[in-house]
């Protein structure tokens, strides 16, 4: 018996420390799965570049591009959003997993700061994201993509791809919360899949009947492939609709929108008790 | 504040979920240092009790107190006085056992020399010294639960919450973690557990509470319980069907005279008995005696079935007497 009752914090910012030691501890934990599971994190990066090569070279001869362009160009970006949206899947299966087997339970009798776990796991999961959209960059570079208005720009472009995933992120926690287990992913992916291919991310959307241009137009992910678009330099159609004038306002609001919604929901959801 | 006699109250605690009560007034009094646990059918609401007393589970009425914090104001104080075992082998499956003991000790505020040294004595006590590099997916059911109890325990908690500690553990899993839950209690830790085995309260309990779709029913020690329903039992089984009446007079008059009860499927008699060895003797001659053939005799705990429904039709009757007495 080596350890006592720790010392209670009380003050605010003994608080707030704590708040951010404990989601630390537990990001750090899914960077240990990294280490554990090399062969997961392999095939987890390697599956966005599989996509980059199967519809940049499968489609990309059968497809016109505006102006004339390279549709290698034009898909990248779509490819780096779809490839944020995709990680909801990623986060559902850790939330839920661990909901399932008790693991967030006991944390919740624990005396760790409430934000701890749901901050931690977003936190683990934007870093494995920055690495996923690394590699994809690379990849992308390799197949003759690249951005043409400079590094800043580049820059808010990759951001506003984060921010999607940030967004998505907390999504995929309200789901993992609220779901029965681990085996319910396939619910999900009927929920993720039309809100990835229902986008811009492959095809124009004046090119689609009029109800479901207008769908895809509204669809949060084609505003940030739009904006990506726009920011890299990369052809697109553009679009008269207000929503396809306004890509780059939209790729950031969308994302706060959702967070607006989902991060209340997941809180309530954390703590049915309180 | 730190210390009082009692570990763990509840006076009068209620919980229903939307129609259903869950709790419909538990009270439970649980002297520090003792081992009590919950016992009954699934649904009785064991569950229910452990998850409000853990902080988990905001409650609907009536009081509940941990080490002296009372559960749904002070829950900071509560979380950090109690150790949470539950149903599941909550711990991280992909980590190794020492890196899940590390990252709890973390989150419990530990420096990271302090939670080290600390999940290396917890892995050396539960015996799994030898396996704290290995990832928790490779370990028998057995291991997992003793990681889990050893989670539970990395602040040395003056209260432990068990919840079904041993459900779908093999033999050889649950004498582990019995052994290792004997040894907390000798360390002087409150435990409460809950089980749907009257033998695994009879193990590890100094007291038992018995509920029954959210209400105590019985309360006392594990022997106390027993000589309600008359104690042990003694089972018979005869060879040919034909021996079962004559068997069952036999045994009801060796065993002390209370009537067997026939199981004719099974060819098997059973009785209650006050002395076990004697009553196992008698009966053995008995039959000898009579010339009766019998292929098995067992002394056995009585089943929780069987306390379970001597305690119902107690009630049952009770209530019946009440209700004459009132129309007389």
């Amino acid at each position: 018996m080596t350890t006592g009752v720790p010392v209670s914090s009380s003050s605010s910012v003994d608080r707030l420390r704590w708040a951010i030691v404990d989601g630390c501890t537990i990001a750090q934990r899914d960077l240990a799965h990294w280490a554990r599971q090399p062969a997961r994190i392999v095939v987890s990066l390697l599956f966005p570049v599989m996509l980059v090569l199967m519809f940049g070279y499968l489609l990309g001869g059968g497809m016109a591009v505006p102006d004339g362009g390279n549709y290698r160009e034009f898909l990248l970006p779509g490819m780096f959003a779809l490839a944020m949206v995709f990680g909801v899947e990623m986060t559902f299966t850790a939330v839920s997993t661990d909901a399932a087997r008790g693991v967030s339970d006991r944390f919740r009798s624990m005396p760790i700061a409430r934000s701890a776990v749901v901050v931690g796991r977003a936190a683990a999961d934007m870093l494995e994201s920055a690495v996923g959209l690394t590699v994809m960059v690379a990849c992308g570079l390799a197949v003759g993509w690249g951005w043409h208005r400079g590094i800043g720009r580049a820059v808010l472009a990759v951001a506003l791809l984060l921010l999607l995933r940030f967004a998505v992120g907390w999504l995929g926690i309200y789901l993992g919360l609220a779901s029965t287990g681990p085996d319910t992913l396939a619910a999900v992916q009927i929920l993720v899949w039309p809100l990835a291919f229902l986008s811009n991310a492959f095809a124009e959307p004046d090119t689609m009947p009029v109800w479901l241009g207008a769908v895809v137009e509204w669809n949060p992910l084609s505003s940030t492939v739009a904006a990506a678009r726009e920011l890299f330099g990369n052809p697109d159609w553009g679009g008269d609709s207000w929503v396809a004038q306004h890509a780059v306002p939209m790729a950031v609001g969308w994302p706060l929108l959702l967070l607006a919604v989902f991060v209340p929901l997941s809180a309530c959801r954390a703590h049915p008790s309180r | 504040m730190s210390s009082t006699d009692v570990a763990v109250l509840t006076a009068g605690l209620r919980k229903r979920y939307g129609e259903t009560v869950a709790l419909g007034g538990i009270d439970l009094t649980v002297p520090t240092g003792t081992v009590c646990g919950l016992l009954g059918p699934n649904g009785a609401g064991k569950t229910t009790v452990v998850r409000v007393l853990a902080t988990l589970l905001r409650y609907d009425g009536g009081r509940a107190e941990v080490a002296g914090f009372d559960v749904a104001r002070q829950a900071g104080q509560v979380r950090r006085r109690i150790g949470l075992v539950g149903q599941h082998a909550a711990v991280d499956e992909i980590l190794s056992g020492r890196q899940n003991l590390v990252m709890f000790g973390r989150l419990y505020h530990l420096g990271m020399a302090v939670a080290r040294c600390r999940a290396d004595e917890l892995l050396d006590r539960f015996g799994l010294a030898d396996t704290g590099g290995t990832p928790v997916k490779q370990y028998s059911g057995g291991m997992r639960r003793r990681l889990d109890l050893a989670a539970g325990l990395i602040l040395s908690p003056p209260v432990l919450f068990l919840d079904e500690p041993t459900t779908g553990l093999d033999p050889r899993g649950r004498n582990e973690v019995w052994a290792a839950i004997r040894a907390l209690a000798v360390g002087g830790t409150t435990v409460l557990l809950t089980t749907q085995y009257l033998d695994e309260a009879d193990q590890l309990a100094g007291q038992v509470c018995v509920l029954d779709r959210g209400r105590v029913i019985a309360d006392g020690s594990p022997d106390q319980l027993k000589s309600r329903l008359g104690g042990d039992r003694i089972d018979v089984v005869v060879r040919p069907q034909a021996d079962l009446p004559a068997a069952a007079t036999v045994v009801s008059r060796a065993a002390g005279g209370a009537e067997a009860e026939v199981d004719p499927d099974n060819r098997r008699i059973s009785a209650p008995v006050c002395d076990r060895v004697r009553a196992l003797t008698e009966v053995a001659r008995a039959l000898a005696d009579a010339g009766i053939d019998a292929e098995d005799i067992a002394l056995r705990r009585p089943t929780l079935d069987e306390v379970f429904l001597h305690l119902t039709a107690e009630r049952a009757a009770e209530a019946g007497e009440a209700k004459q007495e009132v129309t007389v």
